[in-house]
């Protein structure tokens, strides 16, 4: 046992990393009145946590997520990844946005090798490009323009895009909610599988609740906007998780009451 | 020829009726090659067969010319089968080799045979190709002076649009001080410079240049700078969580994102640019095809400006063809472009 959490440790020596937000609160200037987006929002993530995060349509999670990705700066409070402050974009943390946004003019195999060819390591680091296509299972469309692909296959190649990089924390902004259901499931068991085998932070934007609870270990319900943590949920079932589980149907039944759908069910 | 065999077999009964399909389908596989070689032999007739009006020294290798186009046709449609991608090509093209063809015999007809239309003003074939062998040299010095010319200030246009163009669509600052200079004199044709730029340039083939530049670098710049500041945020913040940096983000994400609309910008200047070519040929430059046009109707030698008027179309249209595969092979990504 020992010797295998060992070997564990030793093949992925760039596991996640803890996240911190503190007491973060962001607005938006539009035209010229001020519009709170998020209220003094506190979350401490584990390194190595599935986290999702849940709220109506337009509450400010995605906003979060940007300054998670230290694409945007908070009005007010901190965010941390690890010990140090986030204050710009870093390949460590990587956003998977809800379109694939590919490059229309890059290859899939281009497109996958942004990142390293943004940092300047490509030329020396090609194999990581490969194994990443061979990870979301399309080595065999390296060569296709992104308008070739299928929705499904776009966000896997976007997906990736991110994981070529080693993030330590992976950064799902609905990835999936524009995927009809089939595709949708396959992939959500795909996340989870890389995931599991990667040991990233995750921490994933939806408005599905059913998806918040097949994939993450906590979930974390948002307000109305502007967006302050509502409730904080443990989800303590074991991988692969089953739809139909009565455990994750009571919790969803909880969180849907939590977002004042009460009343459907 | 073939119509009428068809026809025959048709009206003749039993028989034949079995072959008639074959030869309905010979007809429309073939019908248009072997009328392609029936009109340039009347071309070729209509060469040999009237006394010319004036006197043209090439009616008679015309006409000869004439009937080994037409033999190629009908050779070259009997035996497609044989000939590949060269006989598909000539299949494709044989209903314009018929119009060509009828279009010759007619002009032919009309000038040099009966002078229905008024000469010199129009001259016929034989006469523009006798301005090919006879005036060549110095039609072909124009051409190059042209090309020269041309390409000398297009490339200067075209970069110097481009670099600026990049500039607005990426800086503020830069767009500050640019955006009103560019709308205050883009806008003005580059031929409205000619005189001023005539008298401050050292030469006429530096005022010409700089007029070219100009007419080419407005479009591109306009062009290029709506390309690239209407290149999706998304681009960018993707290309920034992934570690790019400013140059990166220049050179990589809004330049790529940018070259559709660079490209429409490099082609209407080109347009332009032609027009501004033979105006500054025609009233300052003593040489190129804008020159020799003017020369020509100096000496009232009308074949002369026709022939140069042809080479002319022949070379814009080239450079157009020639821009259209650059983008082709540059664009490849993208889907359902026109093709030139």
């Amino acid at each position: 046992m020992v010797a295998t959490a060992l070997a564990e440790v030793v093949t992925h020596p760039a596991a996640g990393a803890a996240l911190d937000i503190e007491q973060v609160s962001h607005a938006f200037d539009i035209d010229g009145a001020e519009l709170p987006v998020l209220s003094d929002v506190s979350i401490s993530v584990v390194s190595g946590e599935f986290v999702a995060l849940l709220g109506p349509s337009g509450c400010g999670k995605s906003t979060l997520l940007r300054l998670v990705a230290g694409l945007d700066k908070p009005r007010a409070g901190r965010l941390r990844e690890d010990d140090s402050r986030i204050t710009r974009p870093h390949p460590s943390r990587v956003v998977v946005f809800q379109d694939p946004t590919l490059f229309p003019w890059r290859s899939v195999w281009d497109n996958v090798a942004l990142g390293l060819e943004a940092q300047g390591i490509l030329k020396s680091q090609r194999q990581r490009v490969d194994d990443a296509l061979d990870l979301v299972g399309l080595s065999s469309f390296r060569n296709a323009y992104p308008h070739q692909l299928s929705g499904g296959m776009a966000q896997r190649v976007a997906l990736a895009r991110a994981l070529v990089n080693d993030p330590k924390i992976l950064i799902l902004d609905e990835p999936l909610g524009k995927l009809d259901s089939l595709t949708r499931i396959t992939m959500q068991a795909e996340i989870v599988a890389l995931w599991q085998r990667k040991g990233f932070t995750t921490l994933l934007v939806t408005h599905d609740a059913e998806e918040a609870l097949v994939l993450a270990n906590r979930v974390i319900v948002f307000s109305d906007r502007p967006a302050r943590v509502k409730a904080d949920i443990r989800v303590d079932r074991p991988y692969p998780r089953h739809r139909g589980d009565p455990y994750l149907a009571d919790l969803r039944r909880q969180i849907l009451g939590l977002l004042g759908l009460d009343a459907t069910w | 020829m073939s119509t009428y065999s068809l026809s025959d077999g048709l009206a003749s009964g039993a028989p034949r009726v079995s072959r008639a399909p074959l030869l309905t389908a010979w007809v429309k596989d073939s019908g248009a090659g072997v009328l392609a070689s029936i009109a340039w032999i009347a071309f070729g007739l209509s060469c040999l067969w009237w006394t010319d009006v004036g006197d043209w020294s090439r009616t008679h290798s015309l006409g000869i010319a004439a009937f080994v186009i037409a033999a190629v046709a009908l050779f070259g449609t009997v035996g497609a089968d044989y000939l590949g991608s060269a006989g598909k090509a000539l299949h494709k093209r044989a209903p314009w080799l018929v119009a060509l063809g009828a279009f010759l015999t007619v002009w032919e007809l009309a000038t040099a045979k009966f002078a229905w239309l008024p000469l010199p003003f129009f001259p016929p074939p034989q006469a523009i190709i006798e301005v090919y062998t006879d005036d060549l040299p110095k039609l072909l010095d124009s051409v190059f002076a042209s090309v020269k010319l041309q390409l000398g200030g297009y490339l200067i246009g075209a970069t110097v649009g481009f670099l600026t163009g990049v500039s607005i669509g990426w800086s503020r600052a830069v767009g500050y001080w640019v955006h009103p200079v560019l709308r205050f004199i883009g806008p003005l044709p580059a031929t409205a410079w000619l005189p001023i730029a005539f008298f401050t340039f050292p030469s006429s083939w530096s005022a010409s240049t700089f007029l070219i530049a100009l007419a080419t670098g407005f479009p591109v710049t306009v062009l290029t700078w709506s390309g690239v500041a209407s290149v999706s945020n998304a681009y960018y913040d993707v290309a920034r969580t992934l570690g790019a940096k400013p140059s990166f983000l220049v050179l990589k994400v809004a330049i790529p994102a940018a070259l559709p609309h660079v490209f429409v910008g490099l082609f209407m200047g080109l347009g332009s640019s032609f027009a501004v070519l033979v105006v500054a040929e025609m009233i300052g430059v003593k040489a190129g095809l804008g020159w020799y046009l003017q020369w020509a109707q100096g000496w009232a030698a009308y074949s002369n400006m026709y022939a140069a008027l042809i080479v002319m179309s022949l070379l814009c249209s080239g450079a157009i063809t020639l821009l259209f595969a650059i983008r082709d092979r540059l664009l490849v990504w993208q889907k359902g472009t026109v093709k030139w």
